[in-house]
Parts: C-alpha cells; sequence; structure tokens
C-alpha cells in the first residue's frame, strides 16, 4: 500500500512540475465544445438538446490527447523497468499510475463542466447528473486508455495507434454517460444509466490491472 | 551458503541465437565478470538474470529453486542497473534517489542512508540540482547511489562505468568490494578497466551457438 501512494505521490508531483500537459487537455476540452455553439448557432434548444453528446464526446478526446504520455517517459527513461523489478506488483503500479493520470486529466475534466453547461444553456439538474456521469465515467477513459497506451508502447508511432484502439472501446462509456444526462433532462430516472457506468468501472477496475501489467512486461523485453 | 546459478542457459532474441549452454555459479561475496565483443549477450545475460527476459531454455536458480517460481521475491534481493538511468528531469537529486529507496522499502533509517548514498558518489552538493541539468556522468553516478540507498542482495550492473571520471569509477569499485566484504554478490559487464578484486571470469566470446545450417555453405 505504501508503494502504491509512493507512486502516485511521484506521478502528481511530475504532473504538478510539468503543469502545461495538464492544463493541455483541460484547455482543449473547453475551447473545442466552445466552438460548437458558434457553428451550430445561438439556438437554445438546440443546443440544450445536443450538449449532452458533444460534451461526452470532447471529454473523450481531451482525455485520449494526455494518453501517450502516460507510460511512454517512465519507459524512454528506463524507470518502468525499475518500476518492474521493485518490491511493488506491476499491476499495483498500474493502478497508481492510472489513478494520478485520472487525478490530473479526468478531475480537472469535471471541474470544467459547468462553465459548459452554461455555454450549452443546460438545466441545473442535468448539470448535475453529468457530473456525477463524468465521476464514473472519466475513470473509465483512463483505464481503459491505459490499456491501450500499454499495448502501443514499443510500436514505432504508438501514439497514432492509441485512438485506433481505445475510441472503439469508449462506446459504452459514452452511451451511459450521454444516456444519463439525456434521462435528466427529460425527466427520467437518471439512476440506471449511472449504475450501468459503475458496473462498466469496475468491470475495467479489475481488468485494467492486468492487461496493461502483462502489455509492459511484454514491451520490456 | 545459497548459490545464484545459471544451468545450460540458451537466449534466443527477435529468433536469433545469442548464445546457447551458458553455466555459471556466484557464490555470496563473489563477483562474476561478462566479457565478450559487443553483441555477444552481456546485456541479454544481465536482463535474463533480473527476470526481464525469459530464458529460451536453461534454468536460473537461486538456492536450488528456479526464480521463474517466485519472480517478485528474486525482484526484491536484486538492484538491476541498465543502460538507462531513470531520472527524472523535473525531480531533483535526492527526490529522485528518495522514491526508488522508499519504493524498496527501507522506511526508518531513510534519512541517513540517502546522505549517506548521495556522499559515497559525491552528489551531496548536488542534492537539490533538477535532473535536467546533471551531466550523464552525474546522472549516472545518481543511478548508481540507488544501490547503496536501499540494500539489496544481488547487484546486476550493465556497464555501470560508462560516463564516469576517473575519480567516480574508484567510488564505484570501493562500493561493490564493500558490498561484497557484507555478503553481497555482484554481476559486471564492462569493457573499462574495473577494479573488481578476484572476479570469476565469463567470457560470452566462446558461447555463441553454431550457425544455423542453412547459413554455412
Amino acid at each position: 500500500m505504501k508503494g502504491f501512494l509512493l507512486v502516485i505521490g511521484r506521478d502528481l508531483r511530475l504532473a504538478l512540475r510539468q503543469r502545461a500537459d495538464a492544463w493541455l487537455a483541460v484547455l482543449f476540452f473547453v475551447l473545442t465544445a466552445a466552438l460548437f455553439p458558434f457553428g451550430i448557432g445561438p439556438e437554445p434548444n438546440l443546443l440544450a438538446r445536443i450538449a449532452p453528446g458533444i460534451i461526452w464526446v470532447v471529454a473523450l478526446l481531451a482525455v485520449l490527447l494526455s494518453l501517450e504520455r502516460l507510460f511512454l517517459a517512465d519507459f524512454e527513461d528506463g524507470s518502468l523497468e525499475q518500476l518492474l523489478l521493485s518490491p511493488l506488483p506491476l499491476e499495483a503500479a498500474v493502478l497508481a499510475k492510472v489513478l494520478a493520470h485520472w487525478l490530473t486529466t479526468g478531475l480537472p475534466l469535471i471541474a470544467a463542466a459547468p462553465l459548459l453547461a452554461v455555454l450549452f444553456h443546460m438545466d441545473l439538474a442535468g448539470l448535475g447528473v453529468l457530473m456525477l456521469a463524468m465521476l464514473l465515467g472519466t475513470p473509465i477513459l483512463s483505464l481503459v486508455g491505459a490499456v491501450g497506451a500499454a499495448l502501443t508502447l514499443g510500436a514505432r508511432r504508438g501514439g497514432v495507434l492509441i485512438p485506433l484502439l481505445v475510441l472503439p472501446l469508449y462506446i459504452p462509456a459514452l452511451i451511459f454517460g450521454v444516456g444519463a444526462v439525456d434521462a435528466a433532462l427529460q425527466g427520467f430516472a437518471a439512476r440506471p444509466h449511472l449504475l450501468l457506468l459503475a458496473a462498466v468501472l469496475l468491470v475495467m477496475l479489475v481488468i485494467t490491472p492486468l492487461a496493461s501489467a502483462a502489455a509492459l512486461r511484454q514491451a520490456l523485453e | 551458503m545459497a548459490l545464484f546459478e545459471g544451468r545450460s542457459l540458451h537466449c534466443r532474441r527477435g529468433g536469433r541465437d545469442v548464445f546457447a549452454a551458458l553455466d555459471f555459479a556466484l557464490p555470496a561475496g563473489g563477483a562474476l565478470l561478462l566479457t565478450g565483443p559487443n553483441g555477444s549477450g552481456k546485456s541479454s545475460l544481465l536482463r535474463l538474470m533480473a527476470g526481464l527476459l525469459k530464458p529460451a531454455g536453461g534454468a536460473l536458480l537461486w538456492d536450488g529453486r528456479p526464480i521463474a517460481e517466485a519472480p517478485e521475491e528474486h525482484a526484491r534481493r536484486l538492484h538491476y542497473l541498465g543502460h538507462l538511468d531513470a531520472v527524472k528531469p523535473v525531480l531533483s537529486v535526492t527526490e529522485n534517489l528518495q522514491f526508488w529507496a522508499a519504493l524498496r522499502g527501507t522506511t526508518k533509517a531513510l534519512g541517513g542512508s540517502l546522505d549517506a548514498a548521495l556522499e559515497r558518489f559525491a552528489l551531496t552538493d548536488l542534492a537539490a540540482v533538477p535532473g535536467r541539468l546533471l551531466s550523464s556522468g552525474q546522472r549516472r553516478r545518481l543511478a548508481l547511489a540507488r544501490l547503496v540507498a536501499a540494500p539489496a542482495e544481488l547487484w546486476l550492473l550493465d556497464e555501470p562505468s560508462v560516463g564516469l571520471d576517473h575519480a567516480s569509477v574508484g567510488r564505484l569499485a570501493a562500493a561493490i568490494a564493500e558490498h561484497r566484504a557484507s555478503g553481497g554478490r555482484v554481476v559486471v559487464a564492462t569493457h573499462t578497466a574495473l577494479d573488481l578484486g578476484d572476479p570469476i571470469p565469463l567470457s560470452l566470446d566462446s558461447l555463441a551457438p553454431p550457425p544455423l545450417p542453412e547459413m554455412v555453405w
């Protein structure tokens, strides 16, 4: 457990010292989503109708931007080798790195969501559910992305491969995430969608450490 | 005393045989010196010993027990120093060292052993300097300080003296001698002169497997 916290602490400190990377995802999220009202026109009903889908898709792309760095820096400077040979199981190290990734990427996106809600004329009930759904959904994005990042590690131009691998796997999170907000906006219960999101999160919490660690061992051979 | 040994090891990389039928035995307090031309498989052998690579044949045993049975236990008793220094550019020398030492579980006497490790490789004056400002020799010394900061029984050193100045090579030799005196063992692959006392030589030159049949004309 101590090693787990140490890895999180180190990754957070690294992110804090290289703030540009963390800002990049949030700024991309806000700016890209803000383009849609300009492109579509300021029709409040239309904007409110498409808002959940757009916010989710843009959040997904913003996370995608930051995925390549997840293991690459450690791979290139030899830290990954040392992590593999440390007493901490590699699966735990992977989970720690993913958690740190979510804290520096997913959490800022959630914090920026109210800004977009205003931009898209989303009401308060919708915003609450949106943030709850993102709280469950953005960790899924980090977890699924970690598998993609680990698998493409040894490959040439791995950064280009990650979206191809990961985007299809983001579809469940996207469907339930948008479904929850849509239900809330139309006065239905958002709970079933949120529960399904939580289920996907639990499944990925198990799969990601195992799959990523196996892929990393392969990359380090 | 436990023996670290390899029996008829066979290494294959990228479909090419690197070496075959390699045997070695390393008792406590011993040093194994790997020699051989570039590409003879010194680094591959060290990665095999660390458990980063799996042998295509043969076995590595610690005290008669295959290391593949308990890879995490094996990882805990070794330090592997490869070609990469694992130094983070935005962390200071102390922070870099502290992370790896703490991960190895030396909790209590950490402050003291960190300072001693820095002192050992003359890094005390650089303690607050971020990794990106270090020269390649200084980065190497920081990687070597990791060996001393957290104790481990087996040191696997791949070209440890690359980029080191004369005085630092002497410090490395002294650290290895002290490690061996306390019962530790060390495997070194190097091309430069490094005073190891009385190492067991292991030449990988003659261990290249016979050429494949289709290559014989």
